[in-house]
């Protein structure tokens, strides 16, 4: 088991005849993801690397090929659209790797979503990858490996960091989710939290956030509250200035709010052990979870 | 993005929210014309993009012609020094001059996000003139809020909560009505990220006015907020972080001398708090990105290195879509084009780990390889400190 993809996953591509959503179909396709079509208005029955069927709508590659899910490579200003054409059409997983919406975009399709059966991961985001079985995403297929270690952040590369870290020393993971730095995106930390404490075959969690916002410390609360599973974290930007914005939209320290200092209180106050370093979070993983 | 006040006012009253008259100077001289133009009593503001303007001595009340030159010439050329200039100060380039105004009652109004329910807030409070961090970690209570649902905007009700929640009383109430839906329409029509009238003045007269004006702007939206992006202010921004934003870098300058480069935010932060835990001070932020090629490398290596602060560079990189062959191939670039004198340790891993390992070993030049990000920041803070 994994949580929200595997290998049943059926995933369109909303941009791939774009110069980064082709280059990624490809990427998912060698790894194995089932890309059964892309969208891109206009282009509607071209065949994408002569095989891939792309049509103009989302509502027609769903009723074409039966998607359940989908991954949006398109520019900034037409995000927010495309993402609310996949909510329309249906699509329950929706994965936004988009960097740059506006954040009054997303608090409109925010809004909407409350009141969808869609889920939306992202946006600003790595993506999702359930190794050996499906990978939604930019990240590198290779570094990861099949187990049981849920892995949920806000990071990309810091994410490809842990992972690596985690199988070099033989820990497999079951579902890695890239959250996203923005500050308004569909998915946070709880709910994946919650989604790993419902998922048999994740035995542990590795939860890496950063400055800015509070999404850390309400995971915090929940976790002590709710979680049957042993947590590790680590909170990024120890060093970073009060007002500046470290390169995440959401990755700042505002109204004296969002310091990691805090963050890092919280996760130690719910009993989830805080690597104290970035390249000790695989060992303080191992040190509360065996494998 | 930040502005300055007199900017914020401009956009106050396209949204018709209602401020006082006044002129911007840039020297003593027309600065006075200015006051002699409004008549006194008036206001003599200085323009920096930081808060605390008054506390620091940068605003001033002008009750003739000679106060109105004593104060301007006080306060243009002046380094001014708040809580958010840091103790290097900033420059006063030029002034605000305004009327003055009988102020019955100083409230405050502050459109924000909230990040908890992604959705717009309007916050008022009756504690005008304070800082409104202290107020909210002090007595929370006094502060009122109104979240706003994207697909009505801020209702008439929400507004009328907030000017009766206020206190306001009789033709107050229409006033503070039409100033905040005002307001949030100006937040809204700009992408603000942040529209913050601290204080927000009732006249003895009853009129609701904007005596102060911050706003900023999401970065992500200036693509379609053309006139926002023209109010930018080189003068108040690291030219290094200009020239960054030119390479489509992010970059932030610190006051370390360890310089690092890094691909992606997440791992760029814990890079810097890396060098920090072994006993080392980073000298900027600095995320290369995730398509980073041998131009942009070249160009943040650039950047580093005119920090003369910096006595060692840091590279981390992590390769995913950016590959570890390509950066190897930039860092051997940059390095020979600008004949790099620090020390240089580089800690590749991830997509094409290998291949990129054996450019930087056949360059022939003087890198020190690292194992993984602790040996590197390791050997990075021992290779500063020998400097």
């Amino acid at each position: 088991m994994s949580i929200f993809i595997d290998k049943n996953t059926k995933v369109i591509v909303q941009g791939i005849t774009g110069s980064a959503g082709g280059f990624h179909a490809r990427q998912m396709i060698e790894y194995g993801t089932q890309i059964v079509g892309g969208v891109t208005p206009g282009k509607g029955g071209q065949k994408f690397d002569d095989k891939v069927p792309v049509f103009n709508t989302v509502s027609e590659a769903k009723a074409a090929t039966n998607a359940n899910a989908s991954i949006i490579y398109v520019p900034p200003p037409f995000a927010a659209d495309a993402i609310l054409e996949a909510v329309s059409a249906g699509i329950e997983f929706i994965i936004t790797i988009t960097e740059g919406i506006p954040v009054l975009d997303m608090v409109k399709v925010k809004e909407v979503l409350k009141d969808s059966g869609s889920r939306l991961v992202g946006p600003n985001c790595p993506g999702v990858i359930t190794p050996g079985q499906c990978k939604m995403g930019i990240m590198p297929g290779h570094i990861h490996k099949e187990g049981h270690v849920g892995v949920v952040s806000k990071s990309g590369t810091l994410t490809y960091e842990a992972v690596g870290q985690l199988s070099a020393l033989g820990i497999g993971q079951s579902t890695c989710v890239g959250i996203g730095g923005d500050p308004v995106n569909g998915t946070g930390f709880i709910d994946v939290l919650s989604a790993f404490n419902d998922d048999k075959d994740t035995h542990a969690v590795v939860m890496i956030g950063e400055i800015g916002g509070t999404a850390e410390e309400e995971a915090a609360d929940w976790v002590k509250a709710n979680m049957k599973k042993p947590v590790v974290g680590f909170i990024a930007g120890v060093t970073a200035p009060p007002g500046r914005r470290m390169g995440h939209a959401g990755a700042i320290i505002a109204g004296g709010k969002g310091t990691a200092k805090d963050k890092i209180a919280a996760f130690e106050a719910a009993g989830i052990a805080v690597a104290p370093t970035p390249a000790e979070i695989g060992a303080t993983l191992k040190s509360v979870y065996k494998g | 993005m930040k502005i300055h006040e007199y900017q914020g006012k401009d956009i106050l009253r396209k949204y018709g929210v209602p401020t006082l008259k006044g002129t911007l100077a840039h020297t003593a001289d027309e600065a006075v014309a200015a006051a002699e133009d409004l008549g006194y009593p008036c206001v003599i503001k200085a323009q920096i993009h930081a808060g605390g303007r008054g506390k620091g001595g940068g605003v001033k009340l002008a009750k003739n012609k000679a106060e109105a030159k004593e104060h301007a010439d006080a306060i243009l050329g002046m380094t001014l020094k708040t809580h958010q200039t840091g103790p290097e100060g900033q420059l006063v380039k030029k002034v605000l001059v305004e009327s003055g105004c009988a102020i019955a009652r100083e409230l405050y109004v502050g459109v924000v996000l909230d990040r908890e329910t992604s959705r717009v807030c309007v916050m008022a409070s009756t504690e005008g003139g304070v800082e409104i961090e202290k107020v909210a970690e002090e007595t929370p209570d006094k502060i009122l809020k109104e979240w706003v649902d994207p697909t009505t905007g801020l209702m008439p009700f929400q507004a009328r909560n907030l000017a009766f929640g206020l206190g306001l009383k009789g033709s107050e109430i229409k006033h503070a009505v039409k100033f905040f839906t005002a307001l949030y329409a100006a937040y809204i029509g700009t992408d603000a990220s942040l529209a913050e009238i601290n204080p927000l003045v009732v006249t003895e007269g009853g009129e609701v006015i904007a005596l102060d004006a911050k706003f900023n702007f999401d970065d992500n939206s200036l693509y379609r907020q053309k006139d926002v992006a023209e109010m930018r202010d080189p003068d108040e921004e690291d030219p290094r972080e200009t020239k960054a934003k030119a390479f489509d870098l992010s970059y932030v300058a610190l006051d370390g001398n360890i310089g690092c480069m890094v691909n992606g935010a997440g791992l760029a932060m814990a890079t810097m708090d890396i060098i920090k835990h072994v006993g080392g001070e980073p000298a900027n932020f600095l995320d290369v990105g995730g398509g980073a090629d041998e131009a942009k490398v070249t160009a943040a290596f650039k950047i580093i290195l005119e920090d003369p602060a910096v006595k060692a560079v840091f590279v981390n990189i992590f390769g995913g879509i950016a590959k570890c062959d390509v950066i190897a191939d930039g860092v051997v670039a940059a390095a020979r084009e600008l004949g790099l004198e620090v020390p240089l340790i580089v800690r590749l891993e991830g997509t094409n780990v290998d291949q990129g390992k054996q450019i930087l070993k056949d360059s022939g030049l003087k890198i020190t390889p690292a194992d993984d990000m602790l040996d590197g920041a390791k050997k990075a803070v021992a290779a500063a400190g020998a400097a």
